[in-house]
């Protein structure tokens, strides 16, 4: 069932914006504590946002990579297991390229929702 | 009396009152007491005690005493009465620490706790890092860092109380046991403990001792540099190159990004400086696994932290939200890999 907007994505940022522009400077004034707790709850909006946008496409293009990778089926976390238990066994490493390849694009898509300036 | 803190700070101040007499020979009065940080446990508490006329500015350090339930302490740090030992020990070897003065007892109900000097300065690290009264400092901590580093290392070990013994073997298996305990594959966590493993550094000859969180965020530094490295909960006998490493991790840096040693200069600014000072002779490849490690192990710990919260033992949005800076570390991580290529 399609829901009326606004969208989760515009319903999280106008909650976002109200708690940044107004109720974090109140909280700032009254109990310092408090404001830095709104800022990181204001944060993870922000990645619950970035997620809602993007971890669709990042989902689907992680399990093609890691099923022809491993050359099986599974659900995520199911080829996700396997792939740290090779990993950790010493099956691969970072000498295997196509391996190297969807770890990077992985941790691409993973840091992009978390934390996109993170450099 | 002024007192902050509600009934808990009345409890404090009565506990420190009477410590605090014993301690200097003299009815003490409690002044300006005020809840540092902290979580429900391993609190920090600044206060002054005034005794015939002096007054004495002073930090506690305390773990109030454990409820039913309350959440256990983390197996690798160090209980109260030790931390005070190893700060002894550190302080008298001319590490620029806090003096600890004293220790409390059952009779003063506060815990595991112990009294030491208020030291000046801050430990915020974006401010050290951007705000201008700090310009001269930038200039100086990464060196000072490396000379206070190579004291910590030349602390005689006789004079420590027992401390566990962990070398790199022991961290990367340590690792990997934390990971099992959250049941959450971790891939690039998994592709750099195998690639920390098969490259270990060889046991050190003669252990020495190690401050265990030597990084940026955990000293006081004021407009002259660095006035006392703090948290010594994580000490251990080990690799004295773990503390250098540790203080290059990425994460430390704060987005000073392009000066490793903390964020304040490179690499061999630190390493220079802990040579003159007395510490040995840096091997840039142990130095690296160290420093890969500690990206690894940060990475851990910060899922370990949400697990504090997702497991019930704690309540924080603040803990949970820290599972999501795992990926920082995976990022770096694989950066490291590609330039070890």
């Amino acid at each position: 069932m399609a829901q009326d907007r606004p969208t989760a994505s515009e319903l999280l940022n106008a909650i976002a914006d109200f708690l940044r522009e107004e109720a974090t400077p109140a909280l700032d004034r009254s109990d310092p504590r408090l404001g830095f707790q709104m800022r990181v709850a204001v944060n993870s909006l922000a990645i619950l946002e970035r997620e809602w946008r993007l971890a669709p496409g990042a989902d689907a293009r992680e399990y093609a990579r890691l099923a022809k990778l491993l050359g099986r089926n599974g659900t995520l976390a199911e080829l996700t297991r396997e792939l740290a238990r090779q990993l950790r066994a010493g099956e691969r490493d970072e000498r295997d390229a196509e391996l190297m390849a969807h770890l990077e694009a992985t941790t691409a898509d993973k840091i992009a929702i978390a934390n996109p300036k993170w450099r | 009396m002024s007192v902050h803190g509600g009934t808990e700070g009345k409890t404090v101040a009565a506990g420190l009152a009477s410590a605090a007499s014993r301690h200097f020979g003299g009815p003490a009065t409690i002044e300006r007491l005020r809840r540092e940080s902290g979580g429900a446990s391993r609190q920090t508490w600044s206060f002054d005690a005034i005794v015939a006329g002096r007054r004495h500015e002073l930090i506690l350090r305390r773990d109030p005493p454990t409820a039913g339930g309350r959440e256990k302490a983390s197996a690798t740090s160090l209980d109260r009465p030790t931390e005070f030992a190893v700060l002894r020990a550190a302080f008298d070897g001319g590490v620029r620490a806090p003096e600890v003065l004293f220790q409390l007892g059952p009779q003063d109900g506060l815990g595991e706790a112990f009294v030491m000097r208020r030291v000046g300065g801050i430990a915020i690290a974006r401010k050290l890092l951007r705000d201008p009264p700090y310009a001269d400092a930038r200039k100086k901590i990464a060196r000072q860092l490396g000379v206070i580093a190579a004291r910590i290392h030349a602390v005689d070990t006789a004079n420590l109380p027992p401390l566990p013994h962990r070398e790199a073997a022991d961290q990367v298996t340590a690792l990997r046991a934390a990971l099992d305990s959250l049941d959450q594959p971790q891939p690039v966590f998994e592709l750099a403990l195998s690639w920390l493993d098969r490259r270990r550094p060889a046991p050190t000859g003669r252990p020495l001792l190690v401050h265990g969180d030597f990084r940026t965020g955990n000293y006081l530094a004021d407009e002259s540099g660095v006035t006392a490295i703090l948290d010594w909960e994580g000490a251990h006998l080990g690799d004295p190159v773990e503390d250098l490493g540790w203080l290059c991790v990425k994460s430390w840096r704060f987005g000073s990004v392009d000066k490793p040693a903390g964020g304040f200069g490179s690499r061999e600014d630190l390493w220079t400086a802990y040579r003159r000072a007395g510490g040995s002779e840096v091997d840039p490849a142990r130095a690296h696994w160290w420093e890969m490690f500690g990206t690894v192990r940060w990475g851990v710990i910060c899922l370990t932290q949400a697990w504090r919260h997702l497991s019930g033992s704690v309540k924080s949005m603040e803990l949970a939200s820290i599972g999501r800076r795992a990926v920082e570390t995976e990022v770096d991580l694989l950066q490291l890999l590609r330039e070890a290529r």
